[in-house]
């Protein structure tokens, strides 16, 4: 079923970007907004506009009712979900099938089982992705545990078995810290869930993050390349490449494969991501999981393929087949994008949801603002605190840090504290340059006064 | 009687959570640097210190509302 009009159940830069993706195919908008944003861009570009409930996101975007009450009452036949909010909630996608509505996004049982971790483990397995090499399920005695650890090789990760959130992980570097610590893991995890089940799982030791960008229209899937997201803050995305820094086109080619055999086995239908962690050095990489949604990132991969990754996955969603064969999609230079924040990253990242006073924005040929501002703007303090997303696309990398510290230089958001003062020294700096970055990296590089020494000097 | 005001804009909690007893009751002791209350402000929870010492009299802003930066959150006697 064609789409004619689509309702964005999201806010801020995306649902502008959505909205701007939706027009180019000649499709009618409706944007959903609490009371909060009634004044938010993407409220003045949508041809409607329908409040779903009060400013705390649980009673309106997150509002499974209101949501389809109000594509009901404007007359939307589909819903696209942007990026967190409802966009992984299997029953919501569910809900909006049921609806008689399109959801724009996979089927609900997709969301569901790449959802669960487990299952999504097996999943990639059976699709012949490489997991983080583990212990065959729960390891119930010293002996085992020691078996599992040098089949995988040290050093080893001691989980809980029925733990979460990082509860009661130990990290053995040897047979004889194993043995010393696998019984204070299981004591404490005994106590924490009545469940002493030890897991053993290899330690990738400060790995970089590395994801592949998936297009699948429920039977065919391709990969358009890979994304380097190492720069992470409190396992926030900070600054992110396409393509990743020093992979050689042997890995390259089977990491990408590997997304693109993964997306075919599910019949993945839409834009989703798959994550993996790579180990620099054994130049391996393992599967952590699959995000089934449009990511905040997507632009450094549309600009180096050329392809308009939302306006695919509407099409996709009203019944068309995939546009291009894989051997249509190539990579061309280098793209970087750096998250701008309403965050003062010289006082700890507080957040600052000001007025914007003045906007001077950069311009020229491959420099990108993914935004939802405009001057006189209070930016609402109930949500997160994305402004926008400057994307710069050069010939090479080194060109592409060249180009997006002089766009930096030329963004000015007046009134505001953001994140511009860290994506300067970051854009500065040398490791950062010569790619030797991971996901360990930029908080002790913080801790270590790099910022503020920065700052001073500027 | 000193008031305790938002140094942010945000939604004002009583509570560290919404299981536990309020930081203060009417008629606790406050001293400057004791937490009142937690400010969500981008998904993000700043503290709210009393910054003055004195008797707690009670919450001016509701629990889990809306305020603005300079409203008045509690007072103090």
């Amino acid at each position: 079923m064609a789409i004619r009009k689509l309702l964005v159940a999201n806010r801020g830069e995306i649902a502008v970007r959505i909205i701007r993706a939706a027009q180019s195919l000649g499709i009618r908008t409706v944007q959903a907004h609490s009371e909060a944003d009634a004044d938010m861009l993407a409220v003045r570009m949508a041809d409607e506009a329908v409040c779903v409930g009060p400013a705390p996101a649980a009673q309106s975007y997150l509002s499974i009712p209101a949501i389809l009450a109000a594509a009901e009452d404007t007359g939307a036949d589909a819903i696209h979900p942007g990026y967190g909010f409802l966009s992984e909630n299997a029953g919501f996608a569910r809900a909006v099938a049921e609806a008689g509505l399109v959801f724009v996004g996979p089927e609900a049982e997709t969301i569901e089982r790449m959802g669960d971790k487990a299952e999504a483990r097996a999943t990639a397995i059976a699709a012949g992705v490489p997991v983080v090499p583990g212990s065959a399920g729960r390891v119930e005695d010293a002996a085992t545990a020691l078996a599992a650890a040098q089949e995988v090789g040290f050093p080893v990760l001691i989980k809980a078995a029925a733990g979460g959130g990082g509860r009661g992980i130990r990290i053995a570097h040897d047979a004889d810290e194993l043995a010393q610590l696998a019984p204070q893991a299981r004591s404490e995890a005994q106590a924490a869930f009545g469940d002493g089940g030890l897991y053993i799982e290899k330690l990738i030791v400060n790995p970089r993050h590395i994801e592949v960008q998936v297009l699948g229209d429920g039977t065919q899937a391709v990969h358009c390349y890979e994304r380097e997201c190492s720069l992470q803050r409190r396992r926030q995305k900070v600054w992110e490449e396409a393509g990743a820094f020093g992979l050689d086109a042997q890995t390259r080619e089977a990491l990408c494969e590997s997304a693109a055999d993964l997306a075919r086995s599910v019949g993945y239908r839409g834009a989703g991501t798959v994550e993996y962690l790579y180990d620099d050095a054994s130049g391996a990489f393992y599967f952590i999981e699959m995000n089934t949604r449009i990511q905040v990132e997507h632009p450094v991969t549309e600009m180096v393929t050329g392809i308009d990754l939302v306006a695919e996955m509407i099409r996709i969603a009203g019944g068309e087949p995939l546009s291009l064969t894989q051997d249509q999609i190539a990579v061309d230079g280098h793209a970087i994008e750096v998250r701008i924040n309403a965050e003062d990253p010289l006082r700890q990242f507080m957040p600052f949801p000001g007025k914007l006073t003045t906007m001077r924005l950069p311009e020229g040929e491959g420099i990108r603002f993914d935004h939802f501002l405009y001057e006189g703007y209070q930016i609402p303090p109930f949500y997160d605190s994305l402004l926008g997303k400057l994307i710069v696309h050069a010939p090479t990398r080194d060109a592409a840090i060249d180009k997006m510290a002089h766009a930096l230089e030329a963004l000015e958001l007046g009134g505001l504290r953001t994140t511009i003062p860290l994506h300067n020294a970051l854009a500065a700096d040398a490791a950062l340059r010569a790619g030797r970055v991971h996901t360990q990296w930029l908080e002790p590089w913080l801790e270590a006064g790099n910022l503020t020494a920065a700052a001073e000097e500027a | 009687m000193p008031d305790i005001q938002s140094p942010l804009p945000g939604t004002f909690y009583h509570a560290p959570s919404p299981e536990s007893e309020p930081f203060k009751k009417a008629g606790d002791a406050v001293a400057p640097e004791d937490t009142i209350g937690l400010i969500e402000v981008m998904k993000t929870f700043i503290e709210v210190k009393a910054e003055v010492s004195g008797t707690f009299d009670g919450f001016v802003a509701g629990n889990a509302e809306p305020v603005q930066a300079g409203d008045v959150l509690a007072r103090v006697t």
